[in-house]
């Protein structure tokens, strides 16, 4: 199914690069790249290759020198600041390598984050929560801190997170890089039920090869350039 | 409700590094309102000074004494209408620490002169009648605990020896600045005890209080009574008893507006420490922010709570400075009586308190949450791990 339909990232000739005073150090190279819908995508290099920086462009939150990013037929690029936050909100679920929830907040707290900025009313609120926890199997643990819970167990929590206001499309940043071997196995393996179960279209930046053997296609970056393995 | 709930939570986060700095704003809104009472209070004297009231004494100086036969003199002059007079006494209370005003007066004249000294006919009366009598304010009553009818023991400095009173009324002042701590007692009780020991102190007042019929005259009799005695032995120094006070606050004024200036001071240094605390605080949490802000928060949310927080830690310090501030004050009163009268703190005084702490609060909170709400995400997100 996924040949067929519109890809839901559609990415033509993106170019970025940083300035360091007056030097310029190119990461992204004319990249061209398509990513259709429902599909679980892994991108593999080298560190520094620059795949947190090519997730970053794809999730809207870093922007770049040239080329188009288009989600769900939103052009990002030609978003302000303003739209763009907002585009966010509705758009991308993020999950972190460091989770990145918020420590003073408990776990129900962290996942209803992203709904604050929604218009749903506190029962509704707590309806999505509820059910998001409960995919990630963590409804027993909603009133629990991010400090009483185990990594992989924080990782679920940021992924319910991710999912709460039931995005286009999920990104995540070396999901596994700070878990335990089993801990990582059941994150990868929740990722994948998002996928087959719920239709979620996930790009996951990884150095594991075995996390990548989850995805369905693997995307090699090098020097500024994508290749398919 | 969310942001207060953040914030909250947030200030138990560090719940040393938080109360230390409420403490700290504590300490200085303290200090700050206690040392712009002391200012007020300085002036306050001279304030509420009467403009038809002259003080007539020694041109040399307040030490100095005039001698009585003065009196049927200045009476002479037009525009009087009252004249009494008294000396400044300096006994105290069975140990020096316990030392107040007191002066020997005559009093009908001076009944008349200062209103402000309420007492109720009955008092007044009994005072007027026994010349071993005395009356006191009522915060002294207090603070010794005497009542009408009591015997007190003074032990002179100035004029030695061991002096007894009977209290004959406490009075009450008719205005806040009204002293009263004040002891006051017949002249004439003392200049007997003079005439009879030390002659050459007898007959001899340390100043006159001359009522004159309305404010205009006073610059004009002022200046009759001391040609009267001008190249006499003694000449006179008189003035407005507000001119008298200025002189007074006027000599120590570059010490009043030192204080002032380290009271300006005691808030700036506490904004320097507030504001690098809170900077502290935000550059921990900047990694949160920029996860906050990729979940699609605004700046302005982040603005909220980082400014929110060091509004509320700096609101905090307010609060219990100024609760702080009426112990402090009711301490300073009793414990430090005989320099402060009274120390009552004023509501314009609190009110500053609090506006010198939101100040703080405001001021500490503008760079964390400049730099909290403009941070770029990509950035904060690389702090973390
Ligand atoms: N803010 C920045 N300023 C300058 N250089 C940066 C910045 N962020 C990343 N880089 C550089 O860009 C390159 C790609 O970084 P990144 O996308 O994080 O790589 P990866 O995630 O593949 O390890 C690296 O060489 C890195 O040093
Ligand atoms: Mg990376």
């Amino acid at each position: 199914m996924a040949e067929n339909s519109e890809p839901i990232v559609r990415i033509r000739n993106l170019s970025k690069a940083y300035r360091r005073g007056t030097q310029v150090i190119p990461v992204l190279t004319g990249i061209n790249f398509d990513i259709a819908r429902g599909e679980f995508v892994a991108l593999m290099g080298p560190s520094g290759s620059g795949k947190s920086t090519l997730l970053n462009l794809i999730a809207g939150i870093d922007s770049a020198d040239q080329g188009s990013i288009q989600v769900a037929d939103v052009e990002i690029t030609s978003l302000g600041e303003s739209d763009l936050a907002r585009w966010r909100a509705g758009s991308v679920g993020f999950i972190f390598q460091f989770y990145n929830l918020i420590p003073v907040l408990t776990a129900f707290e962290n996942v209803e984050l992203p709904l604050l900025l929604t218009h749903l009313d506190r029962r509704e609120r707590r309806e999505h929560v509820e059910a998001v926890l409960n995919v990630v199997g963590l409804a027993d643990r909603m009133d629990h801190y991010p400090a009483q819970l185990s990594g992989g167990q924080q990782q679920r929590v940021a992924i319910a997170r991710a999912i709460v206001t039931d995005p286009e499309i999920l990104v995540a940043d070396e999901p596994t890089g700070d878990l335990d071997r089993a801990s990582a196995e059941e994150i990868l393996q929740l990722m994948d039920r998002l996928v087959q179960a719920f239709g979620k279209t996930v790009i996951m930046v990884t150095h594991d090869p075995r996390a990548a053997e989850k995805a369905h296609i693997i995307r090699h970056l090098e020097k500024g350039e994508l290749s398919v393995t | 409700m969310f942001l207060l709930k953040y914030i909250l939570r947030n200030l138990f986060r560090h719940r040393l590094r938080s109360v230390l700095t409420v403490v700290g704003i504590a300490v200085a809104v303290l200090a700050f309102g206690l040392l712009r009472t002391l200012v007020g209070l300085w002036y306050s004297g001279a304030e509420h000074a009467s403009d038809t009231r002259l003080v007539t004494r020694n041109s040399i100086s307040l030490v100095f004494p005039l001698p009585i036969s003065y009196l049927e003199r200045i009476r002479g002059v037009p525009g009087v209408t009252t004249v009494s007079y008294g000396s400044w006494f300096g006994a105290y209370y069975k140990e020096p620490k316990n030392f107040f005003a007191n002066y020997a007066i005559e009093p009908k004249g001076y009944m008349e002169l200062y209103p402000e000294f309420t007492l109720s006919p009955q008092e007044k009366n009994d005072f007027l009648l026994d010349r071993k009598g005395c009356i006191v304010g009522q915060r002294l009553a207090k603070t010794y605990g005497w009542k009408v009818g009591d015997l007190i023991t003074l032990k002179g400095t100035i004029y030695p020896g061991q002096w007894e009173f009977v209290l004959r009324g406490i009075y009450h002042g008719r205005e806040k600045a009204t002293e009263e701590r004040i002891l006051l007692f017949h002249w004439d009780y003392l200049n007997e005890a003079m005439r009879q020991t030390v002659p050459r102190r007898a007959d001899q007042v340390g100043y006159f209080i001359v009522g004159v019929k309305k404010p205009e005259l006073a610059s004009e009799v002022a200046l009759a009574i001391d040609s009267l005695f001008k190249n006499s032995l003694a000449e006179t120094l008189t003035e407005t008893e507000k001119a008298f006070h200025m002189g007074f606050v006027s000599m120590t004024e570059a010490i009043m507006i030192a204080i002032q200036i380290v009271s300006y001071m005691v808030i700036a240094i506490i904004m320097v420490v507030a504001a690098n605390t809170m900077a502290m605080t935000a550059r921990e949490r900047i990694g949160e922010y920029a996860t906050l802000k990729t979940l699609g928060f605004k700046g302005w949310h982040l603005a909220g709570l980082i400014f929110g927080e060091s509004v509320i830690i700096s609101f905090l310090g307010g609060l219990l400075g100024v609760a702080a501030t009426f112990p402090a004050a009711s301490w300073i009163e009793t414990e430090l009586a005989q320099f402060f009268p009274y120390f009552s703190v004023s509501g314009e005084t609190l009110l500053l308190e609090l506006l010198a702490a939101l100040s703080v609060g405001v001021v500490s909170g503008i760079f964390p949450t400049w730099r909290g709400a403009t941070i770029r995400i990509a950035d904060g997100l690389k702090r973390i791990g």
